[in-house]
Parts: structure tokens; sequence; C-alpha cells
């Protein structure tokens, strides 16, 4: 199936999940990554759970904060 | 590294930051970077510290997400962020640091400490091995005449 991750899009294979395209991604330090799915975020404890589906958008967000 | 920021953005970061006080302020910054190592910053985005205090920042993912799709639609890069310091000097702090997760990022932290003096710096952070490598960047802010 076609998803869109970051503005690319990308030929992946059916029913896979968040930790998956994690993995796929090779993202970096992913226990500071938020994600979102058509604009919605997702909860990080539902990232193996959560199924991506034809068509949907994905991007990855560090966080970014600090303090004094 | 030698970064680059426009004059009137700088002004509107520094406004940001004196408006968002005692609490610090936070955003982004977006550009490109060139061939020849100098990195210039076209776009400054003012986001909301999700904190709200003067202690801590955590920039607000709805409004970074929103960004960067706008960074992307304007085809600028994502060269990293920048925060206000109402209280402390213009350098990363050891949360600063621990929370540096992109090593190609540059980092500006914008001092408030010392009244009528405020003070932006650019710092280089890697603390993925347990070497630390902060290091300062060149900032020049670049008047709006040599901007053209």
């Amino acid at each position: 199936m076609k998803i869109v991750v970051a503005g690319e899009q990308k030929e992946v294979k059916d029913s896979l999940t968040v930790s998956e395209l994690i993995e796929l991604e090779k993202v970096e330090t992913p226990e500071y990554v938020t994600v979102s799915v058509n604009e919605e975020f997702i909860n990080s404890e539902t990232f193996d759970s959560h199924v991506l589906k034809e068509g949907d958008e994905v991007e990855f967000l560090y966080f970014m904060g600090g303090g004094r | 590294m030698r970064i680059t920021i426009k004059r009137a953005d700088y002004e509107r970061m520094l406004a940001h930051a004196l408006a968002e006080s005692p609490d610090e302020a936070c955003g982004l910054i977006a550009g490109d970077d060139s061939e020849d190592g100098v990195r210039e910053i076209r776009k400054v985005y003012l986001l909301t510290n999700e904190d709200h205090t003067n202690e801590h920042f955590s920039i607000n993912p709805r409004e970074q997400l929103e960004a960067v799709k706008d960074m992307r639609t304007q085809g600028l890069k994502p060269l990293g962020n920048w925060h206000s310091h109402p209280e402390s000097p213009s350098r990363p702090s050891e949360e600063d640091i621990r929370l540096a997760n992109d090593s190609k990022a540059s980092y500006l932290i914008l001092s408030l400490m010392e009244e009528d003096n405020p003070v932006l710096n650019a710092f280089h952070i890697e603390n993925a091995s347990v070497e630390k490598t902060i290091r300062k960047e060149e900032l020049v802010i670049i008047e709006e005449e040599e901007n053209g």
C-alpha cells in the first residue's frame, strides 16, 4: 500500500504498524518522537497496535524542549 | 558553522521572548544550508511553550506539526530551534543538552538576563555519546539593507 511519510510517498507492506514504520524509517531516538497520522497524534502506548491504512499521512516530530 | 539571521527575524524573536517573560519562549528556525557552509535562517517560528514556566520549555507539538508542514510548502529546511533564558546566560543548560536530540540542528538561546542587553547565541550539540560536544556557532545578524 502507499502511505505518505514526512511529505514523501512510500510503498509499504499492508497492515504496517506505527512501530514497524519507526523501525523501517530508522527513526533515531524514537523515545523522543511524537507520531501523527492524518494530523492526529498517536499515543505512544499504541504504536505497536496502530495499523496504518492506504493513503495515511504520517509525520515524525522530535520532542523539542529544555530548561534554564 | 556560520549561521545568519535577518535583523527583522531577530527583533520578532526578541519581542516574543520579552512578551512571554518571565516564562521561557520558544520556536523553530528554518532556511537553507549553503555549499560554503553558511546556514541561513529564512524564517523564524514563534511557538507556544507548553510548560508556561521560567524553568522549562516544550514546544507545542500541534504548532510544531503546522510549522514543519509550512517549511515543506515553502521549500525551507528545518534548521533547529530557539528558546529564551529569561534569567540565565545564553548557553545550553544541562537539560538543554540532555534534550538536544538532533546533532544536525542549531540551537539558538536568547538570554534576557541583562536588562537592555539581550544576548543571542547559536550552539551545535551532540549528546549521543558519553562524551558530549557543545560548540558555539558564529551567529551573524544581517541588517535589512545588506539582505536586499
